[in-house]
Protein backbone atom coordinates (compact mmCIF):
# COMPACT_ATOMS: atom_id res chain seq x y z
CA UNK A 1 0.00 0.00 0.00
CA UNK A 2 2.62 2.46 1.01
CA UNK A 3 4.58 1.63 -1.81
CA UNK A 4 2.85 4.11 -4.61
CA UNK A 5 2.67 7.11 -2.49
CA UNK A 6 6.52 7.95 -2.49
CA UNK A 7 7.01 8.16 -6.57
CA UNK A 8 3.47 10.13 -6.52
CA UNK A 9 5.05 12.73 -4.54
CA UNK A 10 8.01 12.83 -5.85
CA UNK A 11 6.25 13.37 -9.22
CA UNK A 12 4.08 15.58 -7.43
CA UNK A 13 6.95 17.64 -6.24
CA UNK A 14 8.91 17.74 -9.16
CA UNK A 15 5.92 19.07 -11.29
CA UNK A 16 5.51 21.60 -8.03
CA UNK A 17 9.17 22.63 -8.80
CA UNK A 18 8.68 23.15 -12.67
CA UNK A 19 5.60 25.05 -12.24
CA UNK A 20 7.67 27.30 -9.59
CA UNK A 21 10.68 27.61 -11.28
CA UNK A 22 8.67 28.53 -14.59
CA UNK A 23 6.36 31.33 -12.48
CA UNK A 24 9.80 32.80 -11.40
CA UNK A 25 11.58 32.66 -14.57
CA UNK A 26 9.05 34.60 -16.22
CA UNK A 27 8.75 36.62 -13.30
CA UNK A 28 12.53 37.44 -13.62
CA UNK A 29 12.16 37.88 -17.35
CA UNK A 30 9.83 40.41 -16.89
CA UNK A 31 11.52 42.04 -14.15
CA UNK A 32 14.74 42.21 -15.04
CA UNK A 33 14.42 44.33 -18.19
CA UNK A 34 11.97 46.77 -16.62
CA UNK A 35 14.59 47.55 -13.79
CA UNK A 36 17.43 47.62 -16.24
CA UNK A 37 15.56 50.04 -18.32
CA UNK A 38 14.58 52.64 -15.10
CA UNK A 39 18.33 52.67 -14.70
CA UNK A 40 19.82 55.55 -16.76
CA UNK A 41 22.59 54.27 -19.53
CA UNK A 42 25.85 55.86 -18.66
CA UNK A 43 26.29 58.84 -21.75
CA UNK A 44 29.69 59.35 -22.87
CA UNK A 45 30.73 62.30 -22.38
CA UNK A 46 32.63 64.49 -25.07
CA UNK A 47 35.88 64.88 -23.53
CA UNK A 48 36.14 68.66 -24.02
CA UNK A 49 39.10 69.33 -21.85
CA UNK A 50 40.04 73.08 -23.45
CA UNK A 51 37.32 75.75 -23.61
CA UNK A 52 37.27 79.17 -24.31
CA UNK A 53 35.78 80.47 -21.31
CA UNK A 54 36.04 84.21 -21.89
CA UNK A 55 37.72 87.30 -23.02
CA UNK A 56 40.13 89.12 -20.68
CA UNK A 57 38.34 92.96 -21.85
CA UNK A 58 34.82 91.81 -20.73
CA UNK A 59 36.22 90.53 -17.25
CA UNK A 60 36.52 93.37 -14.69
CA UNK A 61 38.74 92.97 -11.58
CA UNK A 62 37.05 91.44 -8.32
CA UNK A 63 34.12 90.04 -10.42
CA UNK A 64 33.37 86.38 -11.92
CA UNK A 65 31.13 84.97 -14.96
CA UNK A 66 29.81 81.26 -14.94
CA UNK A 67 31.15 79.51 -18.38
CA UNK A 68 29.69 76.58 -20.03
CA UNK A 69 32.58 73.43 -19.39
CA UNK A 70 31.12 70.77 -21.25
CA UNK A 71 27.73 69.73 -19.74
CA UNK A 72 28.94 71.32 -16.68
CA UNK A 73 29.10 75.08 -14.78
CA UNK A 74 32.59 76.78 -14.38
CA UNK A 75 33.23 80.14 -12.82
CA UNK A 76 35.96 82.48 -14.04
CA UNK A 77 37.10 84.76 -11.74
CA UNK A 78 39.27 88.03 -12.18
CA UNK A 79 40.65 88.68 -8.38
CA UNK A 80 40.63 92.27 -7.14
CA UNK A 81 44.55 91.79 -7.98
CA UNK A 82 43.88 91.00 -11.38
CA UNK A 83 44.87 87.50 -11.49
CA UNK A 84 42.71 85.11 -13.69
CA UNK A 85 41.79 81.81 -12.01
CA UNK A 86 38.45 79.13 -13.09
CA UNK A 87 37.29 76.71 -11.21
CA UNK A 88 34.42 74.35 -11.10
CA UNK A 89 31.34 76.62 -10.47
CA UNK A 90 29.67 73.13 -8.99
CA UNK A 91 29.20 73.57 -4.95
CA UNK A 92 31.31 70.38 -3.49
CA UNK A 93 28.01 70.51 -0.48
CA UNK A 94 25.42 69.99 -2.20
CA UNK A 95 25.72 70.44 -5.89
CA UNK A 96 24.20 73.97 -6.63
CA UNK A 97 26.08 76.60 -8.61
CA UNK A 98 28.28 79.01 -6.76
CA UNK A 99 28.66 82.78 -7.63
CA UNK A 100 31.29 85.78 -6.73
CA UNK A 101 30.51 88.40 -4.21
CA UNK A 102 32.09 90.97 -5.15
CA UNK A 103 31.23 92.68 -1.66
CA UNK A 104 33.01 89.84 -0.12
CA UNK A 105 35.58 88.85 -2.30
CA UNK A 106 35.46 85.47 -2.38
CA UNK A 107 33.32 83.34 -3.98
CA UNK A 108 29.54 82.19 -1.93
CA UNK A 109 27.15 79.46 -2.80
CA UNK A 110 23.68 80.92 -2.31
CA UNK A 111 22.13 77.74 -1.25
CA UNK A 112 23.43 76.41 1.92
CA UNK A 113 25.70 79.98 2.51
CA UNK A 114 29.03 78.08 1.71
CA UNK A 115 31.63 79.96 1.49
CA UNK A 116 35.65 79.77 -0.60
CA UNK A 117 38.35 81.25 -0.90
CA UNK A 118 40.37 83.00 -4.08
CA UNK A 119 42.39 79.85 -4.44
CA UNK A 120 38.67 77.71 -4.14
CA UNK A 121 39.49 76.62 -0.83
CA UNK A 122 35.95 75.75 1.03
CA UNK A 123 36.67 78.73 4.36
CA UNK A 124 33.23 78.18 6.05
CA UNK A 125 29.73 77.00 5.83
CA UNK A 126 29.08 73.19 5.24
CA UNK A 127 30.92 72.65 1.82
CA UNK A 128 33.53 69.74 3.45
CA UNK A 129 35.66 69.55 0.12
CA UNK A 130 37.57 72.68 -2.06
CA UNK A 131 36.36 73.75 -5.76
CA UNK A 132 37.63 71.64 -8.22
CA UNK A 133 40.84 74.15 -9.76
CA UNK A 134 41.48 74.33 -13.57
CA UNK A 135 44.27 75.61 -15.68
CA UNK A 136 43.87 78.89 -17.16
CA UNK A 137 45.47 80.22 -20.51
CA UNK A 138 45.17 83.46 -21.73
CA UNK A 139 45.82 84.22 -25.49
CA UNK A 140 45.51 87.60 -26.83
CA UNK A 141 41.99 88.23 -25.15
CA UNK A 142 41.17 84.91 -25.28
CA UNK A 143 41.12 83.43 -22.22
CA UNK A 144 41.20 79.29 -22.69
CA UNK A 145 40.18 76.86 -19.36
CA UNK A 146 40.94 73.12 -19.15
CA UNK A 147 41.69 70.81 -16.95
CA UNK A 148 44.77 69.42 -14.92
CA UNK B 1 -44.10 58.65 -7.51
CA UNK B 2 -40.11 59.92 -8.05
CA UNK B 3 -39.51 58.22 -4.69
CA UNK B 4 -40.69 55.17 -6.39
CA UNK B 5 -38.61 54.75 -9.01
CA UNK B 6 -35.30 56.12 -7.11
CA UNK B 7 -36.48 52.95 -4.85
CA UNK B 8 -37.04 50.77 -7.87
CA UNK B 9 -34.00 51.51 -9.33
CA UNK B 10 -31.47 50.49 -5.82
CA UNK B 11 -33.41 47.71 -5.61
CA UNK B 12 -32.40 46.97 -8.98
CA UNK B 13 -28.89 47.43 -8.27
CA UNK B 14 -29.12 45.58 -4.85
CA UNK B 15 -30.25 42.26 -6.37
CA UNK B 16 -27.26 42.18 -8.58
CA UNK B 17 -24.43 44.11 -6.58
CA UNK B 18 -26.12 43.06 -2.89
CA UNK B 19 -25.72 46.92 -1.96
CA UNK B 20 -27.73 46.28 1.50
CA UNK B 21 -24.86 45.36 3.79
CA UNK B 22 -23.18 49.06 2.21
CA UNK B 23 -26.08 50.98 3.09
CA UNK B 24 -26.48 49.06 6.53
CA UNK B 25 -23.21 49.78 7.17
CA UNK B 26 -23.33 53.52 6.20
CA UNK B 27 -27.04 53.71 8.23
CA UNK B 28 -25.00 52.46 11.76
CA UNK B 29 -21.91 53.85 11.21
CA UNK B 30 -21.03 56.95 14.66
CA UNK B 31 -18.63 59.57 15.03
CA UNK B 32 -18.28 59.97 18.94
CA UNK B 33 -18.36 63.99 20.13
CA UNK B 34 -15.96 65.06 22.55
CA UNK B 35 -13.60 67.62 23.44
CA UNK B 36 -11.25 66.87 20.78
CA UNK B 37 -13.80 65.77 17.81
CA UNK B 38 -12.35 68.64 16.27
CA UNK B 39 -9.36 67.18 14.86
CA UNK B 40 -11.88 64.22 12.98
CA UNK B 41 -11.85 66.98 10.44
CA UNK B 42 -8.76 67.59 8.96
CA UNK B 43 -8.22 64.23 7.02
CA UNK B 44 -11.46 64.65 5.71
CA UNK B 45 -10.14 68.33 4.24
CA UNK B 46 -6.70 66.81 3.02
CA UNK B 47 -8.91 64.07 1.28
CA UNK B 48 -10.90 67.11 -0.03
CA UNK B 49 -8.03 69.07 -1.55
CA UNK B 50 -6.66 65.78 -2.58
CA UNK B 51 -9.21 65.82 -4.93
CA UNK B 52 -9.14 69.29 -6.10
CA UNK B 53 -5.37 68.27 -7.00
CA UNK B 54 -6.76 65.31 -9.21
CA UNK B 55 -9.37 67.28 -10.99
CA UNK B 56 -7.06 70.49 -11.48
CA UNK B 57 -3.96 68.29 -12.12
CA UNK B 58 -5.85 66.36 -14.86
CA UNK B 59 -7.14 70.24 -16.41
CA UNK B 60 -3.04 70.94 -16.52
CA UNK B 61 -2.49 68.13 -18.40
CA UNK B 62 -4.29 69.38 -21.12
CA UNK B 63 -1.60 72.23 -21.88
CA UNK B 64 1.41 71.03 -19.83
CA UNK B 65 3.85 69.61 -22.19
CA UNK B 66 7.14 68.54 -20.52
CA UNK B 67 10.50 69.07 -21.58
CA UNK B 68 13.39 71.63 -21.26
CA UNK B 69 12.45 73.98 -24.15
CA UNK B 70 8.41 73.57 -23.63
CA UNK B 71 7.90 73.26 -19.89
CA UNK B 72 8.34 76.25 -19.04
CA UNK B 73 6.57 78.18 -21.99
CA UNK B 74 3.86 76.03 -21.48
CA UNK B 75 2.64 76.95 -18.03
CA UNK B 76 3.20 80.36 -19.16
CA UNK B 77 0.92 80.00 -21.83
CA UNK B 78 -1.26 78.00 -19.28
CA UNK B 79 -1.30 81.59 -17.29
CA UNK B 80 -1.33 84.04 -19.87
CA UNK B 81 -3.67 82.64 -22.69
CA UNK B 82 -5.67 79.83 -21.78
CA UNK B 83 -9.04 81.18 -20.37
CA UNK B 84 -9.16 80.54 -16.73
CA UNK B 85 -5.42 79.25 -16.71
CA UNK B 86 -4.13 81.07 -14.53
CA UNK B 87 -6.89 80.18 -11.67
CA UNK B 88 -6.62 76.28 -12.12
CA UNK B 89 -2.39 76.65 -11.89
CA UNK B 90 -2.78 78.89 -9.09
CA UNK B 91 -5.58 76.86 -7.80
CA UNK B 92 -3.26 73.69 -8.27
CA UNK B 93 -0.07 75.03 -6.35
CA UNK B 94 -2.31 76.63 -3.58
CA UNK B 95 -4.35 73.60 -3.11
CA UNK B 96 -1.16 71.22 -2.79
CA UNK B 97 0.17 73.57 0.15
CA UNK B 98 -2.83 73.84 1.75
CA UNK B 99 -3.31 69.86 1.55
CA UNK B 100 -0.14 69.72 2.86
CA UNK B 101 -0.70 72.23 5.82
CA UNK B 102 -3.68 70.07 6.46
CA UNK B 103 -1.89 66.80 6.52
CA UNK B 104 0.37 67.97 8.87
CA UNK B 105 -2.30 68.95 11.17
CA UNK B 106 -4.14 65.66 10.98
CA UNK B 107 -1.12 63.65 11.31
CA UNK B 108 0.16 65.82 14.50
CA UNK B 109 -3.52 65.53 15.61
CA UNK B 110 -3.18 61.62 15.26
CA UNK B 111 0.18 61.23 16.76
CA UNK B 112 -0.63 63.31 19.58
CA UNK B 113 -3.91 61.90 20.52
CA UNK B 114 -2.49 58.43 20.02
CA UNK B 115 -5.20 57.49 17.70
CA UNK B 116 -2.25 55.06 16.34
CA UNK B 117 -2.54 52.57 19.13
CA UNK B 118 -3.26 49.10 19.17
CA UNK B 119 -5.96 48.21 16.83
CA UNK B 120 -4.88 50.78 14.23
CA UNK B 121 -1.73 50.55 13.87
CA UNK B 122 -2.26 49.88 10.28
CA UNK B 123 -4.42 53.51 10.03
CA UNK B 124 -1.13 54.85 11.08
CA UNK B 125 1.49 52.98 8.72
CA UNK B 126 -0.98 53.59 5.08
CA UNK B 127 -1.37 57.61 6.53
CA UNK B 128 2.23 58.05 7.21
CA UNK B 129 2.95 56.01 3.61
CA UNK B 130 0.64 58.78 2.19
CA UNK B 131 2.71 61.72 3.59
CA UNK B 132 5.72 60.55 2.14
CA UNK B 133 3.96 59.98 -1.23
CA UNK B 134 2.22 63.64 -0.71
CA UNK B 135 5.76 64.41 -0.07
CA UNK B 136 6.81 63.27 -3.14
CA UNK B 137 4.22 64.83 -5.18
CA UNK B 138 5.62 68.05 -3.47
CA UNK B 139 8.77 68.03 -4.57
CA UNK B 140 8.23 66.53 -8.08
CA UNK B 141 5.29 68.74 -9.00
CA UNK B 142 7.57 71.98 -7.62
CA UNK B 143 10.36 70.92 -10.78
CA UNK B 144 7.32 70.50 -13.65
CA UNK B 145 7.41 74.47 -14.42
CA UNK B 146 11.43 74.37 -14.75
CA UNK B 147 11.77 77.99 -13.29
CA UNK B 148 15.23 79.51 -11.74
CA UNK B 149 14.31 78.28 -7.81
CA UNK B 150 13.03 74.43 -8.25
CA UNK B 151 15.80 73.88 -10.48
CA UNK B 152 18.49 74.41 -7.89
CA UNK B 153 15.37 72.94 -5.33
CA UNK B 154 15.71 69.69 -7.37
CA UNK B 155 19.44 69.75 -8.08
CA UNK B 156 19.65 70.19 -3.54
CA UNK B 157 17.05 67.93 -3.30
CA UNK B 158 18.13 64.82 -5.40
CA UNK B 159 21.89 65.41 -4.31
CA UNK B 160 20.42 64.68 -0.97
CA UNK B 161 19.48 61.39 -1.80
CA UNK B 162 23.08 60.98 -3.25
CA UNK B 163 24.86 61.32 -0.34
CA UNK B 164 23.17 58.35 1.45
CA UNK B 165 25.73 55.59 1.96
CA UNK B 166 25.65 52.75 -0.56
CA UNK B 167 22.65 53.18 -2.26
CA UNK B 168 23.30 57.08 -3.22
CA UNK B 169 24.55 57.37 -6.58
CA UNK B 170 22.10 55.08 -7.40
CA UNK B 171 18.96 56.05 -6.35
CA UNK B 172 20.32 59.98 -6.77
CA UNK B 173 20.86 58.77 -10.69
CA UNK B 174 17.71 56.55 -10.64
CA UNK B 175 15.94 60.00 -9.52
CA UNK B 176 17.94 62.30 -12.22
CA UNK B 177 17.17 59.90 -15.30
CA UNK B 178 21.42 60.55 -15.09
CA UNK B 179 24.15 62.05 -13.51
CA UNK B 180 22.86 65.66 -13.62
CA UNK B 181 19.73 67.66 -13.53
CA UNK B 182 18.61 68.62 -16.71
CA UNK B 183 15.76 68.06 -19.29
CA UNK B 184 15.62 63.80 -18.36
CA UNK B 185 14.78 64.76 -14.98
CA UNK B 186 11.75 66.77 -15.53
CA UNK B 187 10.65 63.80 -17.99
CA UNK B 188 11.50 61.30 -15.04
CA UNK B 189 9.63 63.77 -12.34
CA UNK B 190 6.34 64.51 -14.61
CA UNK B 191 5.89 60.68 -15.13
CA UNK B 192 6.18 60.35 -11.07
CA UNK B 193 4.16 63.33 -10.76
CA UNK B 194 1.29 62.07 -12.87
CA UNK B 195 0.92 58.05 -12.92
CA UNK B 196 3.45 56.28 -10.71
CA UNK B 197 2.99 58.33 -7.50
CA UNK B 198 -1.31 58.95 -8.41
CA UNK B 199 -1.27 55.42 -8.71
CA UNK B 200 0.47 54.32 -5.22
CA UNK B 201 -1.61 57.22 -3.91
CA UNK B 202 -5.07 55.50 -4.50
CA UNK B 203 -4.43 52.33 -3.79
CA UNK B 204 -2.76 53.55 -0.44
CA UNK B 205 -5.92 56.09 0.32
CA UNK B 206 -7.77 52.78 -0.77
CA UNK B 207 -6.26 50.93 2.14
CA UNK B 208 -6.34 54.09 4.60
CA UNK B 209 -10.40 54.47 4.22
CA UNK B 210 -11.35 51.40 4.28
CA UNK B 211 -9.53 50.56 7.46
CA UNK B 212 -10.93 53.80 8.86
CA UNK B 213 -14.38 52.58 8.01
CA UNK B 214 -13.80 49.16 9.15
CA UNK B 215 -12.40 50.47 12.59
CA UNK B 216 -14.03 53.76 13.36
CA UNK B 217 -13.09 56.75 14.45
CA UNK B 218 -10.72 56.55 17.73
CA UNK B 219 -11.52 58.02 20.92
CA UNK B 220 -8.65 59.99 22.69
CA UNK B 221 -7.41 58.08 25.98
CA UNK B 222 -7.78 60.84 27.81
CA UNK B 223 -11.78 60.62 27.34
CA UNK B 224 -12.54 56.84 26.88
CA UNK B 225 -14.57 55.43 29.14
CA UNK B 226 -16.71 58.87 29.87
CA UNK B 227 -20.20 58.91 28.70
CA UNK B 228 -20.10 60.83 25.47
CA UNK B 229 -22.45 61.74 22.97
CA UNK B 230 -22.56 60.11 19.39
CA UNK B 231 -23.85 61.34 15.70
CA UNK B 232 -24.81 59.86 13.21
CA UNK B 233 -22.60 59.85 10.30
CA UNK B 234 -25.13 60.05 7.64
CA UNK B 235 -26.02 62.39 7.44
CA UNK B 236 -25.29 64.50 10.14
CA UNK B 237 -21.24 63.89 10.48
CA UNK B 238 -21.08 63.83 6.68
CA UNK B 239 -23.24 67.03 6.59
CA UNK B 240 -19.91 68.17 9.14
CA UNK B 241 -17.66 67.37 6.85
CA UNK B 242 -18.73 69.08 3.84
CA UNK B 243 -19.21 72.41 6.00
CA UNK B 244 -15.10 71.80 6.76
CA UNK B 245 -14.68 71.34 3.20
CA UNK B 246 -16.60 74.66 1.78
CA UNK B 247 -14.53 76.69 4.72
CA UNK B 248 -11.19 75.00 3.29
CA UNK B 249 -12.59 75.56 -0.67
CA UNK B 250 -13.50 79.22 0.58
CA UNK B 251 -10.02 79.75 1.68
CA UNK B 252 -8.33 78.05 -1.51
CA UNK B 253 -10.54 80.49 -3.58
CA UNK B 254 -9.68 83.56 -2.00
CA UNK B 255 -6.18 82.86 -1.84
CA UNK B 256 -5.69 81.25 -5.55
CA UNK B 257 -7.56 84.52 -6.87
CA UNK B 258 -5.84 87.45 -4.77
CA UNK B 259 -2.53 85.62 -4.38
CA UNK B 260 -1.75 83.94 -7.96
CA UNK B 261 1.15 81.32 -7.71
CA UNK B 262 3.89 83.16 -9.28
CA UNK B 263 5.91 81.44 -12.14
CA UNK B 264 9.43 83.31 -11.83
CA UNK B 265 12.13 83.15 -13.54
CA UNK B 266 13.07 80.14 -16.31
CA UNK B 267 15.47 77.58 -15.20
CA UNK B 268 19.31 78.06 -16.29
CA UNK B 269 21.37 75.37 -15.71
CA UNK B 270 24.50 77.74 -16.38
CA UNK B 271 23.34 80.35 -14.08
CA UNK B 272 24.36 80.99 -10.63
CA UNK B 273 22.19 79.83 -8.02
CA UNK B 274 19.88 83.03 -7.16
CA UNK B 275 20.52 84.37 -3.52
CA UNK B 276 17.60 84.01 -0.99
CA UNK B 277 17.16 80.35 -2.97
CA UNK B 278 14.62 78.10 -0.71
CA UNK B 279 13.00 74.88 -0.83
CA UNK B 280 9.22 75.10 -0.50
CA UNK B 281 8.27 75.87 3.10
CA UNK B 282 7.41 72.10 4.48
CA UNK B 283 11.37 71.18 2.62
CA UNK B 284 12.65 73.99 5.05
CA UNK B 285 13.46 72.42 8.16
CA UNK B 286 15.06 69.52 6.28
CA UNK B 287 16.97 72.56 4.16
CA UNK B 288 17.89 74.86 7.45
CA UNK B 289 18.88 71.53 9.66
CA UNK B 290 21.65 70.98 6.62
CA UNK B 291 22.53 74.49 6.41
CA UNK B 292 23.63 74.35 10.10
CA UNK B 293 25.34 71.23 10.02
CA UNK B 294 29.08 72.07 10.21
CA UNK B 295 31.18 70.39 6.91
CA UNK B 296 32.76 67.47 8.88
CA UNK B 297 31.42 65.94 12.24
CA UNK B 298 33.71 63.83 13.20
CA UNK B 299 34.89 61.51 10.41
CA UNK B 300 31.58 62.08 8.79
CA UNK B 301 30.61 64.97 6.14
CA UNK B 302 28.11 66.57 8.45
CA UNK B 303 25.07 66.03 5.66
CA UNK B 304 25.81 62.49 5.37
CA UNK B 305 25.25 62.46 9.00
CA UNK B 306 22.18 65.01 8.97
CA UNK B 307 20.54 63.12 5.92
CA UNK B 308 20.83 59.78 7.08
CA UNK B 309 19.65 60.86 10.72
CA UNK B 310 16.44 62.27 8.68
CA UNK B 311 16.10 58.41 7.33
CA UNK B 312 15.93 57.41 11.03
CA UNK B 313 13.60 59.84 11.77
CA UNK B 314 11.23 58.73 8.78
CA UNK B 315 11.64 55.10 9.79
CA UNK B 316 10.92 55.84 13.27
CA UNK B 317 7.72 57.99 12.33
CA UNK B 318 6.00 54.79 10.08
CA UNK B 319 7.26 52.37 12.89
CA UNK B 320 5.56 54.28 16.02
CA UNK B 321 2.67 52.21 17.04
CA UNK B 322 4.74 49.18 17.09
CA UNK B 323 7.34 51.29 19.11
CA UNK B 324 5.09 52.35 21.94
CA UNK B 325 4.37 49.51 23.74
CA UNK B 326 2.78 51.62 26.32
CA UNK B 327 0.18 53.51 24.39
CA UNK B 328 -0.59 50.10 22.73
CA UNK B 329 -1.47 48.48 26.55
CA UNK B 330 -3.76 51.01 26.94
CA UNK B 331 -1.59 53.26 29.32
CA UNK B 332 0.04 57.09 29.13
CA UNK B 333 2.63 57.45 27.01
CA UNK B 334 4.54 60.53 28.28
CA UNK B 335 7.74 59.98 26.35
CA UNK B 336 6.08 59.26 22.91
CA UNK B 337 3.97 62.57 23.59
CA UNK B 338 7.50 64.25 24.73
CA UNK B 339 8.44 63.43 21.16
CA UNK B 340 5.76 64.35 19.21
CA UNK B 341 5.73 67.98 21.22
CA UNK B 342 10.21 68.06 20.35
CA UNK B 343 9.30 67.09 16.91
CA UNK B 344 6.40 69.54 16.07
CA UNK B 345 9.13 72.11 18.11
CA UNK B 346 11.72 71.44 16.04
CA UNK B 347 10.19 71.70 12.80
CA UNK B 348 8.57 74.99 13.85
CA UNK B 349 11.02 76.60 15.06
CA UNK B 350 13.97 75.15 11.98
CA UNK B 351 10.98 76.70 9.45
CA UNK B 352 10.36 80.82 10.99
CA UNK B 353 14.74 80.39 11.15
CA UNK B 354 14.71 78.79 7.56
CA UNK B 355 12.35 82.18 6.64
CA UNK B 356 13.97 84.92 8.92
CA UNK B 357 17.30 84.02 7.56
Amino acid sequence: MEQPIRPVKARRRFVNFLLGTSIGGTLISVLYPVLRFLIPPEVVESAQSNVLAGRVSELRPNSGVIFKFGSQPGILIKTPAGEIRAFSATCAHLQCTVQYRDDLHHVWCACHNGHYDLNGKNISGPPPRPLEQYAVNVRGDEIFVSKG
Amino acid sequence: MKLVRVNGIYDWLDDRLGLEPLAAHAREKVVPLHRHSIWYYFGGMTLFLFGVQVLTGILLLLYYRPGEDTAFESVQFIIADVPFGWLIRSIHSWSANLMIATLFIHMFSVYLLKAYRSPRELTWVSGTLMFFIVLGFGFSGYLLPWNKLAFFATKVGTEVTGVVPVVGHFSARLLRGGDYVNGATLTRFYGLHISILPLAAFGVLFVHLLLIQRMGMSVPRSVEGQQMKTVKFVPNFALRDLMGWLVILALLATLATLFPWELGEKADPFASAPAGIKPEWFFIFMFQTLKFLPAKIGPVDGEVLGVVAFGVAALFWLLVPFLDRKSARGEKSPVFTLIGVIALLYITVMTVIGYLT
